[in-house]
Formats: structure tokens, sequence, C-alpha cells
């Protein structure tokens, strides 16, 4: 049973990356990016490579940025440059994509036993080497996600940072700034695709595996996990506790909370929510289905049926 | 000095709707000229800013600023030496910003936005200042979300925004055209102190006709992409609100209305 917890924490925490690619598009540029689902293998097949390939497994968390930012300028290009709707672009980057991701994997890869994963790196093993592999897992995911958190958190208090919350909540005052929006956007798509290919990266370490077929749905996963963490969030934020807590000086901090906070706990409770699905014996087959399913509920109950949510 | 050359605007090109707003149309405007622009419903108010801003494009003509053409210019370009208010108060600044972001991002118009911080906390009191001589107690509202202030508070913001630094053109669209009698008539001191203490050249577009007789040194009434009525100086100081109604009329007259 703590197994079990361990691990859904674990994925809840992995997902998050996603779900924070998600967050930036969706929340913050309101822009529906559907190149996810591409981008999001793009990453697991350049780590699966590279680590088959014998490369440092840190090398690949870096790799797998650098192509989600590419893949990102591709439906940036697509939209900004070429007139094309954002849906659309999102479509074609991620219809394009599963041919690439064949392409740099040549088929489903599998990363043997031997190779060494961030999960059981040197590095890793001599800080935390008294911690079983799964306890390693939690850890690791643990340090990452933080650390992407607390990175974007600053990012958004910059100047460019502010810039791309104001494109997506009034793109003509940017124009009016005498700066060029699509820029902004390009930018924007490039560091949510770029934060979706991580997440990529890191599934492919947990579970040693690409698989062409292993996008579908992540889009609906991260738009979740944002939904219910933002909606949690504002209804958190709106509660006699928060306000209390608020007028009483250290703890004001926590009376509002970070967006990227409130990801985090959407993904990790909608990780549980899945995997409690699955344990009360839903065939895995199911899996899809359930997913859609809790999503459109989370949608009904969130009262937001899918339009924009800026962050806070 | 802006000028507009020659400038020709067909809407639908091509089709049963085709309709040609401006043919050959010109205008100058001297510097540091406060022009008043009234007219019917389509009569090429709106489509004259947005021709001078970028925001539409032409079919032929062009704009020049001090006798150089900008017409290649994208409209984000020419925002460097504009600024523009329009009718709706939310177009003028970002409602899930605070007061404090939206005033700190107006404050950074001209220069880069890398990764430096954001909001300047130094800027905070120059920012109350600013606030404060609008009149309207926003001074303590620096941490309140845009969204959560009224449409008069939030145009008087999106005017100080605006003009927060150094600028030449001022455009107005219908910026008073939302607003409540009183909160109009703030906005539209606001503007005309703001116009003269920074010499700005301004284009103000407006159903007011008593603002248009009142303030501005220039009246310019425009029908069916025509002017019909062009004066500045003495003569407009000698304009009565009737006189322009008068006029209003006629025109409204000869198009059937």
């Amino acid at each position: 049973m703590l197994d079990l917890l361990i691990s859904t924490l674990t994925q809840g925490l992995i997902y998050a990356l996603i779900s924070f690619g998600v967050y930036i598009t969706y929340s913050i540029l309101d822009f529906p990016d559907l190149g996810v689902d591409g981008t999001f293998p793009l990453g697991a097949a350049v780590t699966a490579v590279l680590l088959t390939r014998g490369a440092d497994p840190w090398a690949t968390l870096a790799a797998s940025l650098a192509v989600g930012a590419l893949a990102g300028l591709l439906t940036g290009v697509i939209h900004v440059a070429l007139r094309v709707r954002n849906l659309l672009a999102g479509i074609i980057t991620m219809t394009a994509l599963f041919s690439i991701n064949l392409q740099i994997a040549g088929s489903n890869l599998t990363v043997d036993r031997g190779t060494d994963t961030i999960f059981t790196a040197p590095l890793t093993m001599s800080l935390f080497g008294g911690l079983t592999l799964m306890q390693r897992k939690l850890v690791v995911s643990l340090i990452l996600v933080v650390l992407v958190k607390v990175l974007l958190d600053l990012y958004f208090r910059t100047k460019s940072g502010l810039l791309l919350r104001a494109v997506g909540d009034n793109a003509g005052l940017v124009t009016t700034l005498a700066k060029n929006r699509g820029v902004v956007k390009v930018v924007g798509l490039m560091l949510s695709n770029a934060l979706v290919a991580l997440g990529g990266c890191i599934v492919c370490h947990e579970q040693r595996s690409f698989s062409a077929t292993m996008g579908t749905g992540q889009l609906v996963y991260g738009l979740a996990a944002v939904i219910i963490g933002v909606s949690l969030m504002n209804f958190y934020a709106a509660s006699p506790l928060a306000r209390a807590m608020r007028g009483a000086g250290a703890l004001r901090y926590l009376a509002t909370p970070a967006g990227t906070t409130a990801v985090i706990a959407g993904s990790i409770l909608y990780k549980i929510c899945i995997q409690a699905a699955l344990n009360a014996g839903l065939p895995a087959n199911m899996m899809k289905l359930a997913t859609a399913a809790l999503f459109l509920l989370v949608l009904v109950l969130s009262g937001r049926k899918g339009e924009a949510i800026i962050h806070a | 000095m802006l000028e507009i050359r020659d400038i020709t605007k067909i809407y639908n090109p091509g089709t049963v709707t085709e309709q040609c707003l401006f043919r050959d149309f010109s205008l100058t405007v001297p510097d540091g000229q406060f022009v008043s622009i009234v007219g019917s419903n389509g009569s090429g108010k709106t489509s004259l800013l947005n021709i001078i801003c970028g925001s539409i494009p032409t079919d032929g003509g062009d704009v020049l600023v001090d006798g150089k053409s900008i017409a290649r210019q994208k409209d984000y370009q020419r925002y460097a030496a504009m600024g523009r208010v329009y009718q709706d108060p939310a177009a003028g600044t970002c409602p899930n910003l605070t007061m404090l972001e939206n005033l700190s991002l107006a404050d950074n118009k001209g220069r880069s936005f890398g990764l430096g911080r954001g909001v300047n906390k130094k800027r905070r009191d120059f920012y109350r200042q600013q606030l404060q001589s609008l009149g309207l107690g926003l001074e303590d509202k620096l941490d309140v979300k845009m969204g959560a202030l009224s449409g008069g508070q939030r145009q008087a913001v999106a005017l100080l925004m605006a003009t927060l630094t150094p600028l030449r053109f001022l455009i107005l669209d219908e910026h008073t055209a939302a607003l409540d009698p009183k909160t109009a008539e703030v906005i539209m001191e606001l503007t005309d102190r703001v116009v003269r203490e920074k010499q700005l050249t301004a284009m103000m577009v407006t159903h007011n006709l008593r603002y248009a007789a009142e303030y501005g040194d220039r009246i310019l009434m425009m029908s069916r992409g025509h002017v019909v009525m062009d004066r500045s100086g003495a003569e407009k100081a000698a304009t009565s609100m009737d006189d322009i109604l008068d006029m209003f009329n006629r025109i409204s007259l000869e198009c059937g209305a």
C-alpha cells in the first residue's frame, strides 16, 4: 500500500512537469496547444536513444528541453508567421512529430536494466544511496519538480515573464507597448514545449521505455491537472482560512499559493484519482476512457467548461 | 508632423459588399495639435486612426511622420512613438495583472523585456504620485488586479499607461464613450491636461459634440470618407456645439438617415 502511494506520488510529480507546460500555454498564453501529445513522446524518444547510446543520464534532460523548445518553435512559427489558427498549428506539429519521434527512436525502445538513469546515476547514488529505488524516484522527482517550479515562479516575475502573462491577458496591450506579440507567443510556446519534453524525458527514465503512442491523452492529463489545481486554489484563496491568514504577517504567503503550486497539487490529485479507479478493478485498457470521463467531470464541477483560466 | 497622403481604403474588395471608404484621402496634422474628430457611424473616423496606427492595411497611399514614410512599419513598431486609448476600458490594461504590474509594463516601454525584475519597487512612490494626480483615490490600489477596478478607473490607468513613457502621438478612439457622464468628464480633463503638459500631437475620435467643441485646437467632421468640416485656431475657438450639431444634422440628411 505504501509502495503504491509512493509510486502514485512519483507519477503525479513527474506529470506535473507536463502540466507546467500546459499551464503556460492554456492558462497564461490562452493558446490550446495540441502539440503536447507529440512533444511528450519526443522528449522520451530523444532520451531513450541517448541512454541506449551510453550518454550521461543528466545530459538527456538538457537534450529533451532543447528538442521540446524546437517543437514549440515549430508550432509558434506555423501560427505566427504562417497565420494558421492556434488549434490547427498544434495539430500539425503533433502529427508531424509522430513520424519524427519514430525516426529518432527507430521503433519502440526499451532501456535495459544495466543502463544508468537519473535514478541510478552516480550522483543520485552518492546522495540517496541508502534509499530503495522507489524512494529515490520519489525524492529525485520531487527535487526536479520543486526546482522547475521555483525557476518558473522567478521567471514569471521578470520583465520577460510579465510580458508573457500580458500577451495572454491582453495581446493588444503588448502591441501598444511596441513589442511584437508574435515573438512573445513563440517564446511562451518554446518554454511550454521544453517542459513537456522534459516530462517525457523523466517518464522515459522512470519506466525505461519509449513507445510511439505514449503521448496520446497527455494534453487532457495536463489540462485536467491545471483545471483541478487552479479551481482548488481559487476555492482555497476565497476560504475563511486563507482570508484569516492574509492578515497574519508571515502566514500571508500561504494564503495565496502560486499557480505553479496549484498545478503540482492538481497533477498529484489527478494521478491519485486514476490510480484509485485502477485499484477498484478498472482494466488498464479502459484507462484513457476513465481519464476522459474524469476530465469531463472536473470541467463540469469546476464550472469552467474549458474557457480560458488565467493564473493568479 | 503627421501626414496622411492619398490614402485609399476599400473594404471587401472584389465582392458584392465592396465599399470604398477612402479615395485619395489626405490630412496633415502639425506637431502639438490636438484634433477632435466627429462624424456619424461608418464615416471613417476609426478607420483613419487604424490606418495611422497600422492596425489595418490600406489599398494605396502613404502615412508619413516628419516627411518620412512609416507605411512599411508594422503596428507594434509604430507604437514606439504612439500611445493609444480605446473605447473599451478593458482594452488598455491587463485585467489579471495588478495595477503595479500593469504600470511596470508601461514604464518599461521602449526598453528590452529581459530577465530583469519585472516590478521595480523603487518606482512605487513615483506610480503612487502619478496615480494621486488623477484624483481618483487609486494610489492605494497598486496591488489590486486591474479587473477589479471600475471602467472609469481602468480608463484613467490606461491613459496614464499610454502616456507614461516619452511619446509624440496620442490616439484616442472614443475613449470616453463607455463611461458615465461624470467619469467621462474627469477622463476628458485628464486627457487635456496630459496633452498640454507633454505637448503631444493628439487625435481624438468622439461622439460627444460638446467635447469636440470644448477641447482641442482643431475640429474635423467626417462623412463617408470625406472631411466636411475642418476648423482650427480662432475659427475653431469660435465654433460652438450648436454649429457642430447643425452641420451634423445637415450631413445626416444628405445621407438620408
